[in-house]
């Protein structure tokens, strides 16, 4: 008896999908996207899932995107890739074969990135992706992968440029160290700073590679308060950030300047955690809310920022507002190829070039784009103020770190 | 590599600054590893969880020091407490079901499954930040502010040197305490004795967490803690306790102190890459020696 009423009702469940789903289909296009929203990278994951959400929310509330005059709505699946690599490509695998979703959109970290891209490229589905900057996920010659955001060995780059003109003495005297963690995204950034330095002729007096599962940068710091350089670059995702500011107070080490990737993630401006400790650091970062970029979708960047407020609650960190960049780009490209065929959204992928309030969007012929600088935000009293490049800041770099 | 040498000779107080430092935080790792040494002793179980057990403790201090308010070194006696409940509990569940294993391998998978459900549970509950609770106790110059040494790290050594020498007096003299060493010895007697052998094995692992939440408490105000981290601990109190070997109080305590010393003079001349690497070969080295010495006394004895 049971049996028989758990049969009908299976059939029925079964016939009503099928019914339904073929509607569901004729008006929204399917994105599918894989993010980190257990594991390690839950909190940037978050960010990223709610970046990709207001992106969707109001490119719909704007009509969708139109193809062959007919408008559809976007519409995201997503997964938890619990922070793993292994687990990304599955799922990207599964969206792609069983979800059938027309276009993916990119994971969270370069890690996760890299395990999905093969995957997206193989079945040729287009993926834009808004936060994996590691450089070597642009030398594999994906074809089917566009990136938002700027690649990493241009994370600290400015810095280098900065303390060249700030140091007030030739650049042969300038002295810098390097505390980078030994992973390929952190790396990226070490060999972009180590190009800018080789370019400006200054001299690396500390160059240590930190371990991963760092805890202590006790020998690190040592050597800075004896050699005393003029700039010290810090990159050991969030643990490197707080350990670095927390232990270069214990040990009374201190220079000119300190140029740091990973402080809003490791929640620097928390005053009430980290004090005054971080004061000064100056932070990397790919976007913020008061540079001068606008777009269609949210006008400026200050009032995308305002409207993820109003939303979600806090201010949106670079993460989310690539995120809604990607969203962005990928309409963009759907209504300019008027088709949801995959081959052609890629080209006009390609084709982009678009000003958002994210910054203008134009990708080189290996994915990445080629039309946005980083920025470099000073920290003072748990706000952020953009002081670099020139043409955004906000306000003058303090130097020397008081 | 030689500029960094040069710099210790001609500057010793940047190589007392490493050396203290690397003493006054090696206390902590000490403790850790006694609690370590006392479980693989007594129980003959090594615990992979240890770590764990110790960002946990961490975890505790912050969030008794951000929730509620509580000074992060007044916080040590209940997070020791809380760790010692936990202890019993985690005992019970499954730390019982391990004991007699003739199969060292299943004691690591288990504690090793424990390990990661903690992880991810702390993960769950604590958020996957970073976090740290500074006291904000300043700093103590020596020598015309040639040598700074941070109080934080002042005051966390003297804790873990006086729950250290509490813990010697305790396994001494206490009742609890002959019973842990007695049936470390020779459990079959001890139960022979009238000595409740189960109760003494509870006992021990809940001091055993409650050495740890201690221990955390004292890396969370020094350094930062995440949920994946405790790994760390976990290795570093295994290589204190080879080295110095089972049993040996003291030898834990310098082996702690002198590793983190080590560490650090080491990370300062060849890189922050390599210091794992240095201590771990000197483990080897070590390792082998002992066991060279160890064949030629049984080829003496035979």
């Amino acid at each position: 008896m049971f049996k028989k009423i758990l049969s009908a009702a299976v059939t029925m469940l079964a016939l009503s999908g099928l019914m339904l789903s073929p509607m569901a289909m004729a008006d929204t296009i399917k994105l599918g996207a894989a993010v980190s929203l257990s594991g390690k990278y839950s909190t940037a994951g978050n960010h990223t899932q709610k970046g990709y959400d207001l992106g969707l929310k109001y490119v719909n509330s704007l009509g969708g995107v139109v193809v062959d005059g007919k408008s559809y709505n976007l519409e995201v699946i997503y997964y938890d890739d619990e922070s793993t690599p292994a687990r990304g490509a599955s799922l990207a695998e599964r969206l792609i074969l069983r979800d059938k979703v027309n276009f993916m959109l990119g994971p969270y970290s370069s890690g996760l990135t890299k395990a999905i891209a093969p995957v997206t490229e193989e079945h040729g589905v287009p993926m834009v992706e808004a936060n994996g900057a590691s450089r070597s996920l642009f030398n594999q010659g994906y074809k089917y992968m566009f990136a938002v955001l700027s690649t990493s060995e241009q994370y600290l780059q400015e810095a280098v440029n900065q303390i060249a003109i700030k140091a007030g003495k030739p650049a042969s005297e300038i002295t810098v160290a390097l505390a980078i963690e030994n992973d390929p995204f952190s790396q990226d950034i070490r060999a972009g700073v180590l190009d800018d330095v080789k370019r400006h002729g200054m001299k690396v007096v500390i160059d240590d590679k930190l371990p991963r599962d760092l805890s202590d940068m006790t020998s690190t710091l040592v050597k800075v308060k004896a050699l005393k350089p003029d700039l010290l670059v810090v990159s050991g995702h969030s643990k490197g950030a707080a350990l670095s500011v927390r232990q270069m107070n214990d040990l009374g080490a201190s220079v000119n300047m300190l140029a740091m990737t990973h402080c809003e993630s490791a929640k620097l401006h928390d005053t009430e955690k980290f004090g005054t400790l971080p004061n000064h650091a100056l932070c990397a970062a790919q976007w913020s809310p008061s540079v001068s970029s606008t777009g269609a979708v949210f006008g400026s960047a200050m009032n995308y920022s305002k409207i993820f407020e109003d939303t979600y609650g806090y201010v949106p960190p670079y993460q989310a507002a690539e995120s809604t960049a990607a969203v962005i780009v990928m309409a963009d490209a759907i209504t300019r190829a008027n088709s949801v065929d995959k081959d052609a959204v890629r080209d006009a992928l390609a084709a982009t070039d678009l000003s958002t309030f994210y910054g203008q969007i134009k990708f080189s012929e290996a994915g990445n784009n080629i039309a946005k600088p980083m920025i470099l935000r000073q920290l003072i009293d748990g706000k952020y103020y953009v002081v670099a490049p020139a043409n955004v800041a906000e306000a003058e770099l303090v130097y020397p770190r008081p | 590599m030689i500029t960094y040498i040069q710099i210790l000779i001609s500057s010793p107080e940047f190589l007392a600054q490493l050396i203290i430092n690397g003493l006054l935080v090696g206390a902590i790792f000490a403790l850790i590893a006694y609690g370590l040494a006392l479980i693989w002793g007594v129980m003959d179980i090594i615990n992979f969880a240890q770590g764990e057990m110790v960002i946990f403790g961490g975890y505790l201090t912050y969030t008794l020091f951000y929730q509620f308010g509580i000074h992060p070194i007044l916080t040590i006696p209940i997070v020791a407490i809380a760790l010692y409940i936990f202890g019993l509990l985690i005992y019970k569940s499954v730390i019982n079901r391990l004991l007699g294993e003739k199969d060292i391998f299943i004691t690591i998978l288990a504690t090793f499954g424990l390990a990661i459900l903690m992880q991810q549970l702390m993960q769950a509950i604590f958020g996957p930040d970073v976090v740290t609770a500074n006291p904000e106790l300043g700093m103590l110059f020596l020598f015309d502010g040639q040598l700074i040494i941070s109080n934080v790290q002042l005051v966390s050594f003297f804790i873990a040197v006086f729950v250290g020498v509490a813990m010697f007096i305790l396994m001494k003299y206490s009742r609890m305490g002959q019973a842990i060493r007695a049936t470390a010895q020779n459990p079959r007697a001890s139960r022979i004795l009238g000595i409740n052998i189960e109760k003494v094995y509870a006992n021990t692992f809940a001091i055993n967490a409650a050495l740890c939440g201690i221990g955390g408490s004292l890396v969370v105000m020094v350094w930062t803690i995440h949920p994946f981290i405790g790994l760390v601990y976990t290795f570093r109190s295994f290589m204190i306790v080879i080295l110095a070997g089972l049993g040996n109080f003291l030898g834990i305590i310098f082996a702690g102190m002198g590793i983190s010393s080590l560490e650090n003079v080491t990370g300062f001349i060849i890189g922050a890459e390599f210091q794992a690497a240095v201590i771990f070969c000197l483990l080897v080295i070590i390792l082998v020696t002992r066991s060279i010495r160890a064949r030629k006394r049984r080829e003496y004895i035979q």
